[in-house]
């Protein structure tokens, strides 16, 4: 598989003294999702704006499309395409005019970036608003005309920030279907920052869970919510005694059995398959099954267990959280 | 309103029941973007971009251009009129010939009102020039500037997108007023072609190097109420330590030394020799050479400042 993003040793240091960014390693293969998830401040914005050209690395080396992100900063700018968390595009103008600035700024000829703006137009389902102001536009369709922006320069990488930020789940729904018509139809290479976690399940095939600027673990949703320990199953019976967590113990996918009065607590792997074991030992015992639960662990959980529970209060970048503000206003204008 | 929902919703139908059948159609269609042509890579491209999507913000709202007319005008017509000299000196007792011979001392032209006209050229430049660097501070605070620094055009072309357009306002805006200033009752006898041609000449140089220097300073700041503060501290020193409102002969030395390195002033002298005739305080050649030095200089410290302070 080809690396798309090579990042070694990174390290961002403002003024000298805040690290937002410290000695992190990933790569992203070719075709994948790649989510970046932690909590705000972790360091997701300082780092997708490092690849993007926009900040230099204090340390350490980041390859973006083979290309140095410090040394071949103009080569990195034309193999990606960025959609910023902010609504960038410019309120006096229409949604085609904003597209074609975006063309400008990549130098492309107006015989290539009309046609190619009009398809992506259809992509993101504007074709009907193209020749309205900006200023007209609902959230969700500045949030699309973004994405289109962001696609005019045929990237091989796409770099999304928070792109469901403030959506209603309509306008979320169709980002998502869009994200994954660009993974699955064209091939192309995403990487994305995000506050939700059910965005991150549904849409990543990796996932980098990043706080306080370390990336604390990297791997499919799955295997994050597995490494916190598998599915549980309660079952209750109507008999308190015998006790027979022993043999439950004895199946092959139980890992642990607790017994609480006529409560059996298992951690188990593949929880589908281990269920009807379990209930089917417990009957051969000629005990009766009253109630079965199957509890798989969500990211949720998996998230709060690496980067901890406490609320954080520290101090973030006010223009950051100016910006951040802007976008929840404006998706729900 | 989103007009586009009800449709919305049937595409979404549409592409599910596609999606449907693509799955049971293992050997699923690629799609394809059309083949990428070759882009211009040259380090001027989306410079007119850039420059166009400033103006076209301005233009297309004519109540903003009215707006930054009318102080102009207020200042032409009422401060312009109100201080006759030429009355003032008639009071003296003087006969018309001395009168005329005093204010040709003075200001180099025996109508005072003319030779404000000429200043007012430079007010309205000044103005404009000094919100030149407005535009960065919202770019950087709404993002816009993040997505054109993610792009491949050149740095400079973001700083020398934001003079020019400043530049293009201001040479629209000085044509306007001189227009308002003949209207008013401006000495013309001396207007011919290559006259004119030369004045806006020298206020294009002049727009230049103000909006350079107003832009480098809004090149860090997210902040506009700071950059408000700087505009206001600058523009008036700029204008009043000028020889725009009054002759640099009747200011005490101290402040002669000032007008003499300020830009503004080289622009006003060779505007009025150029305009209305009026003998000056240095050689058409001098004011040229100060100008051109001064927008060059300028503009060369705002591209290199650009690479610098744009991005950390």
């Amino acid at each position: 598989m080809e690396e798309v993003i090579k990042v070694e040793g990174l390290t961002k240091v403002f003024n000298g003294s805040l690290t937002a960014v410290d000695h992190i390693n990933f790569s992203v293969e070719q075709g994948e999702i790649f989510g970046f998830l932690g909590p705000n401040g972790a360091g997701k914005t300082t780092t997708i704006n490092i690849l993007t050209t926009l900040l230099k690395p204090t340390s350490g080396k980041a390859e973006v499309c083979g290309y140095d992100v410090f040394k071949n900063a103009n080569e990195v700018r034309r193999s990606v395409g960025v959609v910023p968390q902010e609504y960038t595009a410019d309120e006096d103008m229409t949604g085609i005019n904003n597209i074609l600035l975006c063309a400008d700024l990549y130098g492309m000829p107006r015989s290539d970036s009309k046609p190619h703006a009009a398809e992506l137009l259809k992509l993101v389902e504007l074709e009907d608003a193209a020749n309205k102001k900006v200023s007209t536009y609902s959230g969700g369709m500045r949030r699309r005309l973004e994405l289109a922006c962001g696609l005019i320069n045929y990237p091989k990488l796409l770099f999304l920030d928070e792109p469901t930020l403030g959506l209603d789940v309509q306008t979320r729904t169709a980002v998502w279907k869009y994200i994954k018509t660009l993974k699955e139809d064209y091939r192309m290479t995403l990487f994305m920052t995000t506050h939700y976690l059910e965005e991150a399940d549904s849409l990543c095939d990796r996932i980098a869970i990043i706080d306080h600027g370390r990336i604390i673990r990297v791997g499919s949703p799955e295997e994050l919510k597995e490494s916190i320990g598998g599915d549980v199953i309660v079952v209750a019976v109507k008999e308190v005694e015998p006790d027979i967590s022993s043999d439950i113990a004895k199946i092959k996918l139980v890992k642990d059995v607790k017994k609480n009065a006529e409560i059996y607590r298992m951690k188990v792997e593949l929880g589908e398959e281990a269920s009807p074991q379990i209930t089917d030992l417990i009957r051969s015992k000629g005990l009766h099954v009253t109630r079965v639960s199957l509890t798989k662990p969500t990211l949720d959980e998996a998230y709060l267990e690496f980067t901890g529970r406490n609320l954080r209060e520290e101090e973030v970048d006010k223009l950051q959280m100016f910006r951040q503000r802007r976008t929840m206003r404006q998706a729900r204008s | 309103m989103d007009k586009t929902k009800p449709k919305q919703h049937t595409t979404i139908e549409n592409s599910s029941v596609q999606q449907k059948q693509n799955e049971e159609n293992p050997t699923r269609e690629q799609r394809q973007f059309i083949t990428p042509p070759k882009v211009n890579k040259s380090h001027l491209h989306g410079l007119w971009a850039l420059t166009n999507r400033d103006l076209r913000k301005w233009y297309t709202n004519p109540i903003q251009l009215m707006v930054s007319l009318i102080q102009p005008i207020i200042w032409l017509g009422l401060f312009g009129k109100a201080l006759n000299f030429g009355t003032f000196i008639a009071g003296s007792g003087a006969t018309p010939a001395q009168q005329n011979a005093i204010l040709l001392k003075f200001f180099g032209t025996t109508s005072y009102f003319s030779f404000l006209a000429c200043g007012m050229l430079a007010f309205i430049v000044l103005f404009t020039s000094a919100f030149s660097g407005m535009s960065v501070v919202f770019d950087r605070r709404f993002g816009f500037l993040n997505k054109a620094l993610s792009t491949p055009v050149a740095r400079g072309s973001i700083v020398m997108g934001k003079i020019l357009q400043s530049v293009g306002r201001s040479l629209i805006q000085a044509a306007i007023v001189l227009v308002i200033a003949v209207i008013l009752g401006m000495d013309t006898t001396h207007f011919n072609p290559l006259g004119v041609a030369g004045a806006f000449l020298i206020i294009f140089l002049m727009g230049i190097g103000l909006s350079a220097l107003f832009t480098m300073l809004a090149l860090r700041s997210a902040d506009w109420q700071t950059q408000m503060a700087i505009i206001n501290l600058l523009n008036l020193p700029l204008l009043m330590a000028s020889n725009a409102l009054f002759p640099k002969t009747i200011m005490p030395t101290w402040l002669q030394d000032v007008v003499s390195v300020n830009p503004v002033s080289y622009a006003n002298d060779a505007t009025r020799q150029l305009l209305i005739g009026a003998t000056g305080m240095n050689s058409l050649l001098v004011d040229f050479a100060v100008m051109i030095g001064f927008a060059t200089i300028l503009s060369a410290i705002g591209i290199v400042l650009s690479w610098r302070l744009l991005s950390k």
